[in-house]
């Protein structure tokens, strides 16, 4: 109970500071502007004559890569570059509520971001009959795929005070993350690596885990997947503030 | 309420901290003195549980700080050193925020915030954001900060640092009067603020406690500490150096200045002469030498004084004293 109430309220100011600064709007902005661009203009949504969100959300990995990371870099290099963290990590609240409010609070204005995409989603009901369990699956999918990628950003903020590095730092990883199971990539590793050794690769790639999601299909092994990079990165976090403290 | 033992804190190889002990009681402000460098922040930052120690205990209103900090926590306020703020919140967004965090809801976080904001003198900036604020109100919001759940403890790191000379008045009668009722640390570089305001003073250097007192024992220590500063007319200087040194109870004695037939001196007491008063002493010599007397008062010795012999290598000491020579 106490416990939330810390949550809540570091959630609240961390999507204050969001909103109480330019960041929110240039960030919905050109994240609904690149959506549309790419679904209608480079996905070629209206030539595939298809009622479904296809075009959509293959884009999503590939979007994300950059946004993502530009919600999450400030997460804790600011509050090291401003000095707060050390009023935060003073005050009565465990470093794990601090972490988490932290993440809800980006997580949830992802989704915020995402909702806002709802347009989309009424003009292909307006054009056909697309099965609307598909893009719900898709929507879940997406926010889980948002929030791994927003639980690396949180860790590589965590590593330095320099919001560049940051962003760069979780740009590369998640870019690992979507490379490992890229087709064309893997189907050039198959050429000279075991093909096992490549599966084995492919299954740590959000691309393997997020393409059921696409088809409509709730794995639990792929929200497993997802659940697990968001807890593992998160676990990290924790452990980076930590030693960062004991100097 | 605090009770530090054999705390050290090596940051590498470099050891921050060395074995610090100290305690502190409700109704105390303890003033945290030393050069750059010399390891207070590190320790206040240690007592408020941002950083672990390598070793030793903090006990905080008995709660072990490493094992149980929360509710440790909970009994401090804290200023850390440079006043930091989340630099797009409004002041008053920013104080209902630590009061949130410190479990103050609804009505009461209300009223504390307006204690606080009343206490630190907020009003005018209070829907202002922390970045577009002066140094000085910028400090005071992280002060207000502090205060806002009324803590038994306060651990204030430079609380005075770049405020102009009215608002340093203002914060040193604050801290004076709630150290009345709280337990109070604070550090600073100003020697006069600790005379004003502490009831006990730790000297910090290169890690390690090198003096714990009151004010008055620590001043005590200067070479001044009841020396006896003479103004007088119609003496010869020439010899009158000799002449005071050989009184009772004097250690030595000099001649500070020589202007139009006014002399000043002063006296060294000797430490070591027991119950002898040398004001009087001096007094009866002039009276019998029939010295016109201007001004004669004993000294109470120099804190900066102090703090400069016990925090200086010799060698610098030895630099030092030459100059001012």
């Amino acid at each position: 109970m106490n416990a939330w109430s810390n949550i809540k309220a570091i959630m609240k100011r961390e999507l204050g500071g969001y909103f109480t600064s330019p960041i929110a709007y240039v960030f919905l902005v050109i994240f609904l502007l690149l959506t549309g661009f790419f679904t209608f203009t480079v996905g070629n949504f209206f030539e595939r004559g298809e009622a479904s969100l296809v075009s959509f959300f293959t884009w999503h990995p590939w979007l994300y890569l950059f946004l993502v990371p530009a919600v999450g870099m400030r997460l804790w290099s600011e509050e090291r570059r401003l000095g707060t963290m050390e009023l935060l990590l003073t005050m009565p609240i465990t470093t794990w509520q601090a972490i988490v409010g932290k993440f809800l609070a980006s997580w949830l204005f992802l989704a915020l971001a995402l909702l806002l995409t709802f347009p989309v989603m009424i003009t292909v009901n307006y054009l056909g009959a697309p099965d609307n369990g598909v893009i719900i699956a898709g929507y879940v999918g997406s926010l889980l795929l948002a929030g791994s990628y927003l639980a690396i950003s949180c860790m590589t903020s965590a590593l330095t005070r320099n919001q560049v590095i940051s962003f760069i730092l979780s740009v590369m990883i998640c870019l690992f993350l979507i490379l490992a199971g890229y087709t064309p990539v893997t189907d050039l590793l198959v050429r000279w690596a075991n093909p096992v050794l490549v599966e084995i690769i492919a299954a740590f790639s959000v691309m393997t885990h997020f393409e059921g999601f696409q088809r409509g299909v709730l794995d639990t092994r792929d929200t497993v997947f997802f659940a697990s990079v968001i807890g593992f990165a998160l676990f990290a976090t924790g452990v980076i503030i930590r030693n960062q403290r004991a100097g | 309420m605090i009770k530090v033992e054999n705390l050290s804190k090596a940051f590498g190889q470099k050891l921050a901290v060395n074995d610090v002990s100290f305690t502190l009681e409700r109704g105390e402000v303890l003033g945290f003195l030393g050069p750059n460098g010399a390891g207070k922040s590190t320790t206040m930052r240690m007592v408020t549980g941002f950083i672990p120690p390598t070793a030793g205990k903090i006990t905080v209103g008995g709660f072990d700080m490493l094992e149980n900090p929360i509710p440790a926590k909970r009994l401090i306020g804290y200023l850390p050193e440079n006043a930091p703020g989340y630099a797009d919140m409004t002041v008053h967004g920013f104080l209902n925020f630590s009061a949130e965090l410190r479990g103050i809801h609804g009505e009461a976080r209300k009223k504390a915030v307006k204690r606080a904001v009343e206490l630190c003198f907020l009003e005018n900036v209070l829907y202002q954001s922390i970045d577009t604020l002066s140094k000085g109100y910028k400090h005071r919001t992280c002060l207000a900060q502090s205060l806002v759940h009324d803590p038994d403890i306060l651990v204030l790191d430079e609380p005075t640092d770049g405020l102009d000379p009215n608002q340093k008045h203002e914060v040193r009668n604050l801290i004076k009067r709630m150290g009345e009722h709280k337990a109070i640390i604070f550090s600073t570089h100003i020697l006069e603020e600790v005379e004003a305001t502490c009831s006990r003073v730790i000297i910090i250097d290169r890690g390690s406690i090198v003096a714990n007192g009151t004010p008055q024992e620590l001043k005590a220590r200067s070479v001044y500490a009841g020396a006896v500063h003479l103004r007088a007319k119609g003496v010869p200087a020439a010899a009158l150096a000799e002449q005071l040194a050989r009184i009772r109870g004097a250690a030595k004695a000099e001649v500070i200045r020589e202007h139009d037939g006014i002399v000043e001196a002063r006296v060294y007491a000797d430490k070591m002469a027991g119950n002898v008063n040398l004001t009087r002493e001096v007094a009866e010599f002039a009276a019998q030498q029939k010295w016109q007397i201007d001004e004669l008062h004993t000294e109470e010795g120099h804190l900066d004084e102090v703090f400069r012999s016990i925090t200086l290598p010799d060698t610098v000491k030895a630099a030092t004293t030459e100059v001012a020579r």
